[in-house]
């Protein structure tokens, strides 16, 4: 058998491989020589045959018949087999196969050995790739060594511990006794590396941690001397004795006077000393400034040191090695919470990062951006993010959007600068925006009352520029949809109001509907806003025929809404102008939707419209009716309301908001119904011409005592729903004239089944004694029959620290509330 | 240091050591996406990126690629200097060092990082005290002739 070809010749071959093909075959070739190699058992070429292996490994070739060859190296006695057997075992073996535990044995006894150079084998392969079953067995070996005089060994064994400590944390107490003077070698691998142990031993427990915090003048010391001694050519990089060192001892130092006074105190001072001397010119020094600073900011250092340590990194920002400013800016991020004002200091340096071309640094800055924005540089910043969002990779613009929502709404400085910022947003960035921006800005935007006419209208305007992006058309539809009478009717104060006509609204609308572009989503979107317009526009006709058209959608819940809003349109139109008011001002919160309440209708038959919510808008909760339980009878209808009070502003409040939209803006009144019958109280169409506020409507029907027991009375005073004269609405005071309050004080109410009954938010929960105040809260009839108004009430309230319920029938209604 | 890979502007893998337990199916997915990542880099891009849960440190020096992953508490700047003395010491125990030296004598590359770091720290500060160490333990492998049935040291491999 002639010799096994050389490494080199091997690797020289395989080079000369043209193709991938070519090269498997050489390779396969080779493997076939090696394992016949192997099975000849033959000791003098064996560690050349695994050399060649590990190289064809590197290359991607698998190597795993070679792994006991590996074991066989290392248990030889010769230098030149161990030296490949164990690189080798790194290679080839880890702690997944079995394998690696025959290794243990070996390991041990070179441990042992009589050759330091043998030994530092096994405490490098140990040390890198030793499972927590060869640490458990061969710690003990390890702290002998750590013990050891022999310098070379004892850091190789210190490095070796981390490694045992990490697999098996358990075992760090064993190393304590050794530990002891450490840090008193003069040797710098020693200290370098015991420094590293010790590190370890802190992070992970705190009392070693205690333990060792007494260790700190001796590293100051160990400090001061690397920097106050001389030119050391053995240790020194650039005119600074061993950097390696000095960094390692200053993170020691962050760990060890992190919220401990008299440890940071005693560093005070050599933390100045680095920080003020250290060469800046060169890279090495400024690593040693960077783990100065970084340690300056977790101790607890005097303001002084602080101020230094962010001038510092002020300074990194402003220089040219672009890995100085990444530090920099990420170092600043850390600190920005604690020293914002000292950060502050270097804005316009840090927002000029955002033009650099790194994209690290673009990101680090844009955080950064972020994090400084306050009331006083709002406008300025964000004018600047804003460039930056416009200019910036894709990958940085859906984090940029939702910052810059964040900001405004934190920092606006009024409310169309706010929805300026929005618009510039969405028509800069709109396809990068979230999915939850969307809701979120519905209802910023409902919000701001008095913004209405003007957010329309921009909205508007963008969608007749461009309707690709998926996030503002579906905010601008919604708009569109909720206050198309204010876009149609010139209102807008803030800028030249534009002339556009209902038709070509609906145009762009059901253009919506109709393009490639437009997402699912957003078609459900623009064919709600092109039914809400049905009660503010007059073209009703062409609103149902488009409404029509989608009832027989190939999507379906396309298909679902056509199909209900049809329905709106031919059983139901009585309940239609109900429907699609305008939303009230919705309550900010994660979890509620808008504190609006849905009712349901005792007959089943008739489909629920849930649909006229935007899509994202959780529905409100519906309540279990416990007051159809109690009182039985099948002439009772269910009623759902909420618990949760509103503010005690005005339980009617709500009410009022919608009717003074409705009203207030002199657009065109909404259509009413046509089956509303033509018949009407005289005084009722006085109060709706010429006065827009309902009191002045309810002033007619005077009001009336419900209840009156134990010191509870509930007064009831109405006011007539404009448009709708079939809706009554009622507000119920309740007053307590106990000398106690009523607490959990909760009013029901049933009605019998050919009306419907909604229930708002009362005011407030407790009754006050003492007439001191009212629980108020508003009920809507809605009695399209104009059948005598019945009701039933349930009253539950804690009072003297016993709960109350009682029962009771309202029959004295006036005549003048139901017909 | 969880692990550093040296590879060409070719993508060609000329060393890997690993700090942590991953099979090979890992270590080969990661040094793809890694090689991948790195060519990407532009020239004037910094020498550091995120990348998953850790810090990427890599450095060009001629036609090879250096590349370490450290931790989130790791320095960075530091790390580059721990590259600039690896190479400082290949460049003197091979004289001028290239790639070249490093693929055929890649045994020699790991033997002289293995005395520079353990288990991904650096063990030795002093440029010295390392290529000493290296020199020594080259020695012994000097051994005789009849030992290795007839072949002298270098023609061991």
């Amino acid at each position: 058998m002639p010799a096994p070809i050389r490494l080199r010749e091997l690797i020289r071959t395989i080079r000369t491989a043209r193709t991938q093909a070519e090269e498997r075959e050489m390779i396969q070739k080779e493997c076939a020589a090696i394992r016949s190699s192997f099975g000849e058992e033959d000791n003098t070429y064996r560690c050349r045959n695994v050399a060649k292996l590990l190289y064809m490994h590197m290359l991607g070739y698998p190597a795993h018949f070679g792994q006991l060859e590996c074991l066989k190296l290392i248990a030889s006695q010769k230098f030149t087999d161990k030296r490949i057997g164990y690189l080798g075992a790194m290679l080839l073996l880890d702690e997944r196969q079995d394998v690696h535990l025959l290794m243990t044995n070996c390991i041990k006894n070179d441990l042992n050995h009589s050759t330091q150079y043998v030994q530092g084998l096994a405490l490098c392969t140990l040390g890198c790739m030793g499972s927590s079953e060869m640490c458990r067995d061969l710690a003990g070996e390890v702290e002998k060594l750590l013990k050891t005089s022999n310098s070379y060994l004892r850091k190789k064994a210190a490095l070796c511990a981390v490694h045992v400590i990490r697999k098996v944390p358990e075992l760090m107490e064993m190393f304590l006794p050794a530990t002891k003077n450490l840090l008193s070698e003069k040797n710098h691998g020693v200290l370098h590396t015991s420094v590293v142990l010790l590190t370890e031993m802190c992070e992970r427990s705190p009392d070693m941690l205690s333990h060792f915090r007494k260790l700190v003048p001796q590293l100051v010391r160990i400090l001061k001397n690397l920097i106050m001694s001389g030119y050391s050519p053995e240790h020194d990089v650039s005119g600074i004795s061993d950097p390696f060192l000095q960094v390692r001892i200053l993170r020691l130092l962050r760990i060890l006077g992190k919220g401990d006074d008299d440890s940071s105190e005693a560093m005070n001072d050599i933390l100045a000393q680095v920080a003020t001397n250290t060469e800046t010119s060169k890279n090495v020094g400024n690593a040693i400034l960077y783990e100065t600073v970084l340690t300056i900011m977790d101790i607890k250092s005097e303001s002084g040191l602080r101020v230094l340590a962010v001038n510092i990194l002020g300074r990194f920002l402003l220089n040219n090695d672009k890995n100085i400013r990444y530090v920099a800016l990420t170092s600043l991020l850390k600190t920005v919470q604690a020293d914002h004002n000292a950060v502050q200091r270097h804005r316009s340096t840090i927002v000029d990062c955002l033009k650099d071309l790194d994209v690290s640094i673009k990101r680090r800055a844009m955080e950064l951006s972020f994090a400084l924005v306050n009331g006083n540089n709002i406008r300025g910043m964000m004018k600047e993010l804003l460039y930056f969002l416009d200019s910036c990779d894709p990958e940085f613009k859906a984090d940029c959007a939702s910052g810059i929502f964040l900001a405004a709404e934190k920092y606006a400085p009024s409310k169309r600068w706010h929805i300026d910022t929005i618009m510039r947003v969405l028509t800069t960035a709109g396809s990068y925006v979230r999915d939850d921006s969307v809701p979120n800005l519905i209802q910023l935007i409902t919000n701001s009352v008095e913004m209405h006419a003007y957010t329309v209208q921009r909205l508007y305007k963008a969608l007749l520029d461009d309707i690709s992006q998926q996030p503002l058309v579906q905010v601008a539809s919604w708009c569109i949809g909720e206050y198309g009478d204010l876009l149609v009717s010139g209102q807008c104060e803030e800028e030249e109001p534009i002339q556009v006509s209902e038709d070509e609204v609906l145009d762009v609308l059901e253009g919506l509907l109709v393009s490639n572009l437009s997402a699912p989503v957003t078609r459900g979107y623009s064919l709600t806003a092109i039914m809400k317009l049905s009660t503010r526009f007059s073209s009703v006709n062409r609103i149902k025929k488009v409404v029509s058209i989608y009832g027989s959608s190939i999507d379906v819940e396309l298909q679902q809404r056509a199909v209900e809003y049809n329905a709106l349109f031919k059983k139901y139109d009585h309940m239609r102008p109900a429907l699609l008011e305008r939303m009230p001002i919705m309550e900010k919160s994660a979890t509620n939707g808008p504190a609006e309440i849905v009712q349901t209708n005792g007959e089943t038959d008739a489909p629920i419209l849930d649909t006229k919510h935007p899509p994202n808008i959780p529905q409100p909760i519906s309540q279990a009716n416990d007051l159809l339980d109690l009182l039985g009878g099948n002439d009772v209808v269910p009623v759902i309301q909420t618990t949760a009070p509103t503010k005690p502003a005005s339980a009617g409040g709500e009410l009022l908001d919608l009717l003074g939209d409705l009203s207030l803006t002199g657009g065109p009144a909404p259509t009413p119904a046509p089956s509303v019958p033509m018949s009407q109280p005289p005084f009722l169409l006085d109060g709706l011409t010429s006065q827009p506020l309902f009191n002045d409507i309810g002033a007619g029907i005077p009001p009336m005592t419900a209840y009156n027991k134990n010191g509870l009375k509930i007064e009831f005073t109405f006011e007539r729903s404009n448009p709708n004269p079939n809706i009554a609405v009622i507000t119920i005071h309740a007053t307590n004239t106990t000398e106690v309050d009523m607490t959990e004080f909760v009013f029901q109410a049933a009605v019998p089944k050919t009306f419907q009954l909604q229930l708002l938010s009362p005011s407030s929960n407790v009754v006050p004694a003492l007439n001191q105040g009212s629980v108020t809260q508003v009920i809507r009839v809605l009695n399209p029959q104009k059948q005598q108004l019945r009701m039933r009430i349930k009253l539950t309230y804690t009072h003297k620290g016993s709960p109350v319920q009682d029962l009771a029938e309202v029959n004295n209604f006036p005549p003048q509330s139901w017909q | 240091m969880q692990f550093m890979l040296l590879f060409s502007r070719q993508g060609k893998l000329r060393l890997q050591k690993w700090y942590v337990p991953l099979c090979d199916k890992e270590k080969k997915k990661i040094t793809r996406e890694l090689v991948q990542t790195v060519l990407a880099r532009k020239p004037k891009m910094c020498s550091f990126l995120e990348w998953r849960d850790l810090k990427i440190v890599y450095k060009r020096y001629a036609s090879l690629y250096f590349c370490c992953a450290i931790e989130d508490q790791d320095n960075e700047l530091i790390t580059l200097e721990i590259i600039h003395r690896y190479v400082e010491l290949l460049d003197k125990y091979f004289g001028s060092v290239c790639e070249l030296d490093i693929i055929f004598n890649f045994e020699k590359a790991y033997f002289i990082l293995d005395e520079f770091l353990l288990g991904g720290e650096a063990q030795e500060t002093s440029k010295k005290n390392v290529l000493k160490a290296i020199e020594q333990a080259d020695l012994l492998q000097e051994s005789q002739p009849e030992d290795w049935g007839g072949l002298a040291n270098d023609e061991i491999l």
